[in-house]
């Protein structure tokens, strides 16, 4: 208990830098996966821009990438993360190889959550001389905001998760202070604070995520 | 009768000097791409040529997948024609650009079975989403919700979001909608099919007030026979594709030519009894039985009536009834007749009536 009073500060820091990580991670891989999951989604056959090829290829990308256990991916991805972001370790590194598994694990659930939209409803927006990028933006993402927050929730403790997994690759963070100062100086007390404080941050982002979701679906 | 004889006139409105249908389809044909490979095509929609005059309210009948879905898509080009041409309010519209068609979906109104009403937005959201995608001003935008909420008498529910809506609500709501953008034609698919009666009967109404007082033009799919008959001037029936049968509501309901026209109008109408009925009939009246049919306009049934009288031959109404539509009476009446001379009085019965014997 003594240590982990002494070890205050940098419980807190490491809290800090976890959600940084996470927000991070959240904002390219979110954006990201948006971006993929619309791509799979308006480029179905019967989508508002159907084109079978880059539905083909983003699918195979998907399916291709998603399977990968993520622990594999860390590594598997360090080539590229040097290449993109100057260094194979670290937070930079982290970030990216974070954002980059989350992008294909939630393009899917993006796409999942738009096919919840009603197809006539769509018609009917197309029937007032609405075009597909008006649709998407005013219609679309509206009518499945409700489910999509729901969805970006549960994505939010995956990567808290994905984070933790990463303090074995240096990554900074809570993963990373449990190792070092609760794992190795065989501290369990200090490990526990840690999951303690990673249960509580998922607890109040599930907790406002569900407020928001039942706020924008009204019930 | 489930919605009652309508009596209204449905004149059309806009009298040019020549006439131009607002929607013209020429030897229109839309095929699907087959589900298997090395299938056939399938054929929605099969070479259909339709004039539909300005101020019409047009209606097609068909059953279940008889194409009629994918013909009124193919007014808006909601679907593009695989073949033959699309004209609305005078111009070609198959083979436009998508962009193009975005002004040509916005002088047409669509309504749905299903309501189609956007959840994320309130019922003036609702109504305010072709005029946003028109490009209106705000302050315009509001009074053209206000304005079309009043018409359809949904002022109160401005607020309200579609799921706390009845049916006929949102159908009312969907129809606000359609028409925010002062379009010259409503397409109507199924609008009331998933209504019940009553509601039918309001959603209807306010349709046939559409077309009265503000000179839209509906085209109104449905495979009910009753909503034709209740509010359609004229109608065409689809079966397979194609467009059999085609004439004023009139003409079709009194004297169906194909066997699906048949089949529809007998839903609605007590015309001739089919077989079982005839058979009950033929136990209970050994003798002879004829149908006398009147059509609008012609012999009072009091001189069908006075003539057998003359010949001494008396009769019993055993099958039948007299209809109206759009103002216009017609009626199949089956007699089952006694006497001696009974043939003279058909003979002189049928030089203004037309009498067909039943075996
Ligand atoms: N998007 C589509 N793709 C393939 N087949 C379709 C499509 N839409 C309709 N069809 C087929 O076209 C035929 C006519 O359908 P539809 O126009 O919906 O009929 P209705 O509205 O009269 O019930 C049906 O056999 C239906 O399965
Ligand atoms: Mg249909």
């Amino acid at each position: 208990m003594d240590a982990l009073i002494a070890l205050l500060p940098e419980l807190l820091d490491a809290t800090f830098e976890t959600l940084y990580i996470v927000a991070l991670c959240m904002l390219f891989g979110g954006l990201g996966g948006l971006i993929v999951g619309l791509g799979l989604y308006v480029t179905r056959a019967g989508g508002l821009l159907p084109n079978r090829v880059v539905n083909t290829v983003l699918n195979v990308l998907v399916n291709t990438f998603r399977p990968i256990p993520f622990i594999i991916f860390l590594a598997a991805v360090q080539p590229l993360a040097r290449a993109v972001v100057g260094t194979g370790i670290g937070d930079p590194a982290i970030i990216f190889s974070i954002a980059l598994a989350a992008v294909f694990g939630i393009s899917r659930i993006v796409e999942q959550n738009l096919l919840t939209v009603q197809p006539g409803v769509i018609e009917a927006a197309r029937s007032v001389g609405a075009g597909p990028w008006r649709i998407i933006r005013t219609l679309l993402l509206p009518e499945a905001l409700g489910p999509l927050i729901l969805g970006y929730a549960f994505v939010f403790v995956a990567i808290v998760d994905m984070t933790a997994v990463a303090g074995f690759i240096g990554g900074g963070g809570l993963g990373n202070f449990a190792i070092l100062y609760g794992y190795r100086q065989f501290e369990p007390v200090v490990t526990w604070a840690a999951v303690i404080v990673i249960i509580l941050i998922v607890q109040l982002v599930q907790f406002f995520a569900n407020w928001l979701a039942r706020r924008v679906l009204r019930r | 009768m489930l919605l009652g004889a309508s009596a209204a006139v449905l004149i059309p409105r806009m009298t040019k000097a020549a006439p131009m249908p607002i929607v013209r389809l020429s030897e229109v044909s839309k095929s699907y791409p087959p589900s298997k490979r090395g299938a056939a095509p399938l054929l929605a929609v099969d070479k259909v040529s339709l004039d539909i005059e300005a101020g019409d309210i047009f209606g097609i009948i068909g059953y279940s997948g008889a194409g009629k879905s994918t013909l009124v898509r193919l007014i808006n080009a909601l679907e593009p024609v695989t073949s033959g041409t699309v004209e609305v309010d005078g111009r070609v519209i198959s083979g436009l650009r998508e962009r193009q068609l975005h002004d040509v979906r916005r002088g047409i109104g669509m309504i749905f079975q299903q309501f189609n009403l956007f959840n994320s937005r309130t019922v003036a959201g609702n109504v305010e989403y072709p005029l946003q995608v028109a490009g209106m001003p705000a302050a315009e935008r509001k009074a053209r919700v206000t304005e079309m909420l009043e018409f359809v008498g949904l002022a109160d529910k401005a607020r309200n979001y579609p799921d706390q809506l009845s049916g006929g609500q949102k159908q009312r709501v969907g129809i606000a909608r359609a028409l925010a953008t002062s379009p010259k034609i409503l397409l109507a698919d199924e609008a009331t099919s998933a209504l019940d009666p009553e509601t039918t009967t309001e959603v209807l109404a306010l349709l046939k007030k559409v077309n009265r007082e503000l000179g839209i033009t509906i085209v109104l799919i449905t495979h009910e026979m009753e909503v034709i008959k209740a509010v359609a001037n004229r109608v065409a029936v689809m079966d397979s594709g194609r467009v059999i049968e085609e004439g004023s509501v009139f003409d079709v309901f009194s004297d169906p030519q194909t066997d699906a026209a048949k089949r529809f109008v007998s839903t609605v109408i007590r015309a001739v009894p089919e077989r079982e009925a005839l058979e009950q009939l033929r136990l209970k009246h050994p003798g002879r039985i004829v149908t006398v049919s009147f059509a609008d306009g012609g012999v009072s049934q009091s001189e069908v009536f006075l003539e057998f009288a003359n010949h001494g031959v008396t009769f019993e109404l055993v099958y039948g009834g007299v209809n109206e539509i759009q103002g216009r009476t017609f009626g199949h009446l089956t007699l089952a007749l006694k006497g001696d001379r009974i043939d003279a009085a058909l003979a002189a019965i049928s030089r203004t009536v037309s009498v067909t014997e039943v075996r």
